[in-house]
């Protein structure tokens, strides 16, 4: 039996991007909502529950992005001069947030300056990368092996809609990340934002995926006719099944529960995406086999990464089981 | 002035000036990261080897400017970490399935290793015991140095290419992976970026050692960082040069246009003399007002005093380096080596016959001075090696107009200036923010509790009240 390498890769580079979008997603939202809880000691708090992991949780972008390089190289020099100013956009803004981290522990009169970085870096690289979706979703052009499209066809009503749904569900992870990492008046008023972004997040998932299969035939075939129709069931019931936990447990006082619930609004989107793009890497024009490399790069990289992913997922649950539980106050090493 | 005009309107040019300006920047960062990492293992080694709070106090200090240059490390990394698909995506889709596996390789095994640590070595102190912690710090280390190892090979592999073919397509691919990773040029790059990064962070070190030692030349802390950067310096400057002087001689035999243009050479000479000083002039192909010493620039490169040494000329106009930027580069370079070689060699003097470090102040101001040394010379060398083989982007095979992406200028404009803005605003202040921190110095806590005899702490409350003040630096 032949292995077929492009479709282990796709599913690997897919689990690569899903983790980065679950785990930067939360530190994301953090930032997003770091206006919205006042008083520099919830700051603090904020900036302290995710500055021992939030660099780690980006990582899984540079292997996404690597990753693509290394494995689809075609699909990596056709989507990233498609969506040149989302890009561009996120770099600059993911700059701004990430340097906050920092800085602010070491700037005195203008510390509200890296305070607006890391809100509106994490809102720009946030928003930045909704819109980048949305435009992969609507199909880009390829001639020859170039993108062939104009310069703005990422920006569409479309990709407009999933990049506010994208920072919605981000706050919703960063909400539900703070009921979980911290008490008192952050966690009540992190429940607050929770409650709200959740029912937005309901509502625009329910529009993106309404809207999704009439950009595409293949996916309004994908999800209403033939044999695959069985997901148009599934994966909705689940979601609304992911909705009654996050609910519950937020009403509960629950710790964990709102937030593994979110995560589950995340997978079963991702999963959906899926859903709609097999075989594509690149719809309408690339299918996972005409991405990819030579089979000579994909096991070489294989080799290793069947070594190493485990170590990672392994040394990376170790860091956040070092830094399990609530937030300490008095904690940091500044 | 027509020339520049012609460049903001030419793509490549300006894909160009953006690589280079955020390679530029992110380049430092992570050279220092390299030095700085190994630093910190050491220290906290050396504390729970020899019990000795001064090194906990050491580590505690440079580990705050770690997180800063490691920070910007970071973000400046992702930058570059997309710039090849947004810029040169027909380079990514060409050289992809070659390069490609090896930066997947520095993510796995070197980008995750370091953050999956950092966090503990950063925040876990409270929650980890010691040895964890010291592991955590040595993983940060080796973490470092798997990613200079990685991308050294994807460096090196598009200056000397091996290992590799041609589909029908027009992709390189790989033929057999250990020549693509141990490519002709690979082994003296990685020494001689190792090396440089080491010295770069040598030198910034022992520069905050020699500035609080002239404030005060009693700082133990200061003392302590300033002797360890200058038996860096003594021991590894001088190894530099010889990794240099090999890595020059690996350049010779399979980028000899290079060599020419960091030579000053135009023509193919036997017997052909060291230009020391000139400026070469690519339109008339002549270096002017050369300042030459006969016949040492073949027996350098040659080793031989009648060495032929081809010259510029000998390939087509289109197919060579511009010279003036990489002889100047070049010598900004080694002459920086050389001055670190003296600063080595002058300490050891003092340490032997000039009564110690802390009183020798003439080496202390030289050694301020010498701060940014290590930066500016790897700058220097960048320049030289990666303007040194324009204009391919895989040496002989791959042309830099050849790899660039198909955006229109307006494109590459803005999205230069957007970098531009950013990082100097972002980046400039970060520097501040290491400066600031450097100049606080090491919190001397420890030492002054050594100081005062622990019986005498509850009986004299001035000593007490005087040790407590110091309190700690960057206080939340």
């Amino acid at each position: 039996m032949e292995v077929d390498l492009a479709f282990i890769w796709a599913g690997l580079i897919a689990f690569a991007v899903l983790a980065y979008v679950i785990l930067d997603g939360f530190d994301l939202g953090v930032g997003i909502l770091f206006p919205f809880i006042k008083g520099e000691g919830s700051r603090d708090l904020m900036m302290n529950s995710v500055a021992p992991v939030w660099d780690g949780n980006e990582t899984w972008l540079v292997l996404g992005g690597g990753g693509l390089l290394a494995v689809f190289p075609l699909a990596y020099s056709v989507i990233l001069p498609a969506l040149y100013a989302p890009i561009i956009a996120m770099l600059a803004g993911l700059i701004f947030r990430g340097v906050a981290f920092e800085f602010r522990w070491r700037a005195s009169k203008s510390r509200w300056l890296w305070d607006a970085a890391f809100f509106g870096g994490s809102l720009l690289a946030t928003l930045a990368q909704g819109v980048a979706l949305g435009a992969l979703v609507q199909g880009i052009e390829i001639e020859g092996r170039a993108y062939a499209g104009g310069w703005w066809d990422w920006l569409t009503p479309f990709s407009i809609l999933t990049g506010i749904a994208l920072v919605v569900g981000y706050i919703l992870l960063g909400s539900t990340w703070l009921v979980m990492k911290t008490e008192g008046f952050v966690r009540s008023t992190a429940r607050r934002y929770a409650y709200w972004s959740a029912y937005g997040t309901l509502g625009l998932i329910g529009a993106v995926s309404l809207w999704t299969p009439f950009l595409n035939p293949t996916y309004l075939d994908r999800w209403f006719s033939g044999p695959t129709t069985a997901f148009t069931v599934i994966v909705p019931s689940l979601v609304l099944a992911s909705a009654f936990f996050l609910f519950r447990g937020l009403r509960e006082g629950q710790d964990a529960l709102p937030f593994l619930s979110a995560l589950a609004f995340f997978i079963l989107c991702f999963a959906g995406i899926g859903i709609s793009f097999y075989p594509y890497m690149v719809p309408p024009s690339l299918t996972i086999w005409q991405a990819a490399a030579p089979d000579d790069s994909l096991s070489f990289l294989l080799v290793g990464s069947v070594v190493l992913l485990p170590l990672i997922l392994l040394y990376s649950g170790y860091s956040y089981w070092v830094f399990r539980g609530k937030v300490d106050p008095s904690e940091g090493y500044h | 002035m027509d020339g520049l005009m012609d460049s903001l309107f030419d793509p490549v040019m300006l894909a160009r000036i953006q690589f280079a300006f955020t390679i530029s920047f992110h380049i430092i960062f992570p050279a220092f990261t390299i030095g700085l990492a190994s630093y910190l293992a050491v220290l906290e080694g050396l504390w729970l080897w020899k019990k000795d709070s001064v090194f906990l106090d050491l580590f505690d200090f440079w580990k705050k400017v770690f997180a800063i240059v490691f920070g910007m490390g970071v973000v400046s990394g992702i930058v570059m970490s997309y710039e090849f698909g947004t810029n040169w995506s027909v380079f990514s889709d060409k050289a992809g399935p070659v390069i490609g596996p090896l930066m997947g390789y520095e993510v796995l095994s070197a980008f995750f290793l370091e953050a999956g640590f950092l966090g503990v070595m950063l925040f876990g102190k409270e929650r980890v015991g010691p040895g964890l912690h010291f592991f955590a710090t040595l993983m940060v280390a080796v973490g470092t140095l798997f990613s200079a190892f990685w991308i050294l090979s994807v460096n090196s592999w598009m200056q000397t290419p091996a290992g590799y073919g041609m589909n029908d397509v027009g992709q390189f691919i790989p033929v057999d992976w250990w020549a693509v990773v141990f490519n002709p040029s690979f082994p003296y790059r990685l020494v001689h970026m190792v090396l440089a990064a080491y010295l770069t962070t040598a030198f910034a070190v022992g520069a905050v050692g020699a500035w609080h030692l002239l404030h005060d030349r009693d700082n133990r802390p200061a003392l302590i960082m300033f002797s360890m950067a200058m038996w860096m310096a003594a021991l590894v400057a001088p190894l530099q040069i010889v990794a240099g002087d090999l890595h020059g001689l690996n350049t010779l035999e399979h980028q000899p246009a290079k060599i020419a243009a960091m030579e000053g050479h135009y023509e193919t000479r036997q017997g052909a003399p060291l230009i020391l000083f000139g400026l070469p002039d690519d339109e008339a192909e002549v270096t002017r007002y050369a300042v030459e010493i006969p016949k040492l620039g073949s027996y350098i490169l040659t080793h031989d005093w009648d060495g032929e040494l081809k010259g510029l000329k000998s390939w087509p106009k289109e197919d060579r380096p511009p010279a003036a930027l990489v002889f100047w580069s070049f010598r900004i370079m080694v002459g920086l080596g050389f001055a670190m070689v003296l600063i080595g060699f002058w300490s050891l003097i003092h340490r032997r016959w000039g009564g110690g470090l802390a009183n020798a102040r003439l080496l202390l101001r030289a050694s301020v001075l010498m701060g940014p040394a290590g930066f500016v010379a790897i700058l220097a060398g960048w320049i030289t090696t990666e303007v040194g083989r324009q204009p391919f982007t895989i040496y002989g095979l791959l042309r830099t107009a050849e790899s660039v992406s198909p955006l229109e200028a307006p494109a590459l404009l803005g999205s230069l200036l957007l970098f531009f803005v950013v990082y100097t605003t972002v980046f400039g202040a970060g520097i501040y923010y290491v400066l600031k921190v450097m100049a606080k110095g090491p919190s001397r806590e420890s030492e002054d509790e050594m100081q005062v005899p622990t019986r005498a702490a509850g009986i004299m409350p001035g000593a007490w009240q005087a040790s407590k003040s110091h309190g700690h630096p960057g206080q939340g």
